[in-house]
């Protein structure tokens, strides 16, 4: 039984005009144990999705809907409250992105990690400091850092405590929204490493959210491609990255810049849509390449390219209306 | 092609921070850092956050007045002239700014944002001014130009955007252009752009550009040569793809190993890396400042001796003691 399933998923925000449909019907499933990688561009909608599983809304969301199985329970039917108490920090935990930018300055970083487990589990003090110091072990961050205060620590270490911060109740699932994007790359590439470690040896679930598919790579078993709010593409890694199905997908791939090879890296002409008022038919017609006779009129449904893999396009869908 | 444009002499530049309540502390941002730019060339500056790259570009267009060394403009020292006297460089030599967001002004539109380095400089008439905003937005591809001057940065996305921030650039026909992470806050399908149309533009115009980039990797497609800096040092220069292919300092080749290529295989190993954070710039480690970190460091040579930088094989120069031999007469 997957960990995960998304069904249909919904958050619009209103403004003085159209809603902005930041997540249009997204649908997906997460293996225990897997990692999942959704990749897109700014504005794809990508933020808003982890926001809307966190169920964290802005007070101006309005069509929030669709249906999220974690862990055989429908979460969608709990209360504001219920998920609260039962789900959000102890089932499904969250990394924001910038977050190691946000811990309180005034507080030390130990007594930062433990808040949830006092608060939240009624932990001992004594209790709660041994758990924190485990968890820096387990983050790789030497045990005097829970004594420091945030100023003191590197971009990297304060990341590595909004790590611990999002292990401290021990949750199946861990959504991470651009974790390394304020860092270095050689604090990149030892943050990744931490990353497949917990995976590999502690079997947590992580959604990772990037803008570099490249650095999906890095960790994802799968991965899916959204654009506009909708999800274009979704795979296993091996086959969203060596044969992508969606024109999307190619292009992105390509627009990367290479370093072992000379091949110049390429561009999709256009800027993406804007979601208050999404292309008609596929929202990506105007920028493919490809666009055939039903792309600006019809929006293709998501179809099977080979098994376990799935594209938004009108070439796969091949009966076309 | 070959005649030098910029050229950066032993450049240092330390800022005073605060430390404790009376006491300061120099922070050596770039300590001592040489190289040049030619004619028609895109010189790469890559390196992480602190290793003063930022730095060298503000010095390279003299935003700051270094502490020690020359900057030379077409072999005139600039390094000390006044605001006054800079106005003829300052008309040749422009920048590009990383956030296209906080470098327009939001209450001007594209035309005046275009106009004000003319207006500055005292170049033209209205009407001819007015011709060459349209040119240099002709020259970027915003079109129509008549309708893009007339738009406020609010209503243009990103490229768009940064695309107003090239054509500022270019409107007083300058020979040099610094560009300090000109895509970085770009999306990724649209970065190739915009670094095309600056290729492009270079051919065109025969501009000599310093692209500061913390992106090693458009850094091999776009640029001439390539400098690596770490600690406000250049540990490492070349040409571009050479500086890619055949490191020769440990610490360009790290960099190089921790950039994530898209290979579903990567997520079934661990990826090398160097352990620890780049250095305090207040108090950067004796001798070779990569030497806490490097795999390769010479116990009783590296923490002691600065290495020097030197030419190793043609064009391509490196400060590491693992390279002593400087390439033969």
């Amino acid at each position: 039984m997957s960990l995960l399933e998304v069904t249909d998923l919904t958050l619009h925000y209103a403004t003085r005009e159209n809603p902005v449909r930041a997540v249009d019907g997204v649908s997906f499933r997460l293996d225990r144990g897997q990692a999942l990688g959704i990749v897109g561009e700014s504005g794809s909608g990508k933020t808003s999705l982890s926001l809307a599983l966190m169920r964290l809304l802005p007070s101006n969301a309005t069509g929030y809907g669709g249906s999220v199985v974690l862990d055989g329970q429908d979460v969608m039917a709990l209360s504001d409250d219920e998920f609260r108490r039962q789900i959000r920090w102890r089932k499904l935990s969250m990394v924001f992105q910038g977050a190691q930018n946000s811990l309180n300055p005034v507080l030390r970083v130990g007594h930062q990690v433990a808040e949830p487990l006092m608060l939240e589990s009624g932990a001992r003090k004594a209790q709660a400091r041994e758990r924190v110091l485990r968890l820096f072990d387990l983050v790789r961050l030497p045990r005097e850092a829970a004594d420091r205060y945030p100023h003191e620590l590197s971009g990297g270490m304060k990341q590595r405590v909004m790590i611990a911060m999002s292990l401290v109740l021990d949750p199946a699932l861990v959504v991470l929204d651009e974790p390394t994007s304020a860092l270095d790359v050689s604090i990149q590439a030892q943050m990744m490493n931490l990353l497949k470690d917990l995976k590999n040896n502690l079997g947590i679930s992580f959604i990772f959210i990037t803008h570099d598919i490249a650095l999906a790579s890095d960790i994802c078993d799968r991965i899916a491609v959204v654009y506009a709010g909708q999800m274009v593409e979704v795979g296993g890694a091996d086959d969203a990255l060596t044969q992508p199905s969606h024109p999307y997908t190619q292009l992105l791939l390509g627009s990367i810049p290479r370093l072992a090879a000379d091949e110049p890296p390429q561009f999709i002409p256009g800027a993406p849509p804007d979601l208050t008022d999404p292309p008609a038919g596929c929202r990506f017609h105007p920028r493919c390449p490809y666009v055939f006779e039903p792309c600006d009129r019809d929006a293709p449904p998501l179809a099977a390219a080979r098994a376990g893999h799935e594209a938004r396009c009108w070439l796969l869908a091949r009966e076309a209306p | 092609m070959n005649t030098e444009l910029l050229r950066v002499d032993d450049v240092k530049v330390y800022y005073q921070a605060r430390k404790g309540l009376i006491g300061s502390v120099a922070v050596k941002a770039l300590d001592g850092v040489t190289l040049e730019v030619r004619s028609g060339e895109t010189l790469a500056v890559v390196g992480e956050s602190g290793s003063g790259k930022t730095t060298l570009g503000r010095a390279a267009l003299r935003l700051v007045r270094p502490t020690g060394g020359r900057i030379l403009f077409r072999g005139e020292d600039v390094t000390n002239l006044s605001d006054s006297d800079l106005s003829t460089f300052r008309r040749r030599a422009q920048g590009v700014f990383q956030d296209p967001y906080s470098s327009l002004d939001g209450f001007m539109s594209v035309a005046q944002i275009l106009e004000e380095p003319l207006v500055i400089h005292g170049v033209g008439t209205a009407g001819e001014r007015t011709e060459m905003i349209h040119d240099a937005l002709r020259d970027v591809r915003m079109s129509p130009p008549e309708e893009m001057a007339t738009k406020f940065p609010h209503m243009l996305s990103g490229g768009l955007r940064q695309r107003v921030g090239i054509a500022r650039a270019l409107i007083l026909r300058p020979d040099f252009i610094l560009a300090d992470e000109p895509v970085s806050m770009i999306d990724a399908s649209s970065r190739a752009e915009i670094l095309y149309l600056m290729l492009e533009l270079q051919r065109t115009y025969g501009i000599g550009f310093l692209y500061i980039t913390h992106d090693i990797a458009t850094a091999r497609h776009f640029s001439d040569r390539i400098a690596v800096m770490y600690a406000g040092r250049v540990v490492e220069s070349g040409p571009a793809g050479q500086v890619i292919d055949e490191p020769l300092h440990p610490y360009t080749e790290a960099l190089i190993r921790a950039i994530p290529e898209p290979d579903p295989s990567n997520r079934l190993h661990q990826r090398p890396v160097i352990p620890g954070e780049p250095p305090s710039p207040t108090e950067p480690p004796t001798g070779c400042r990569f030497h806490p970190r490097c795999p390769f460091a010479i116990a009783g040579t590296c923490e002691v001796i600065d290495p020097p930088l030197i030419e190793v094989k043609p064009g391509h120069l490196t400060a590491c003691h693992l390279h002593p031999e400087p390439l033969g007469e």
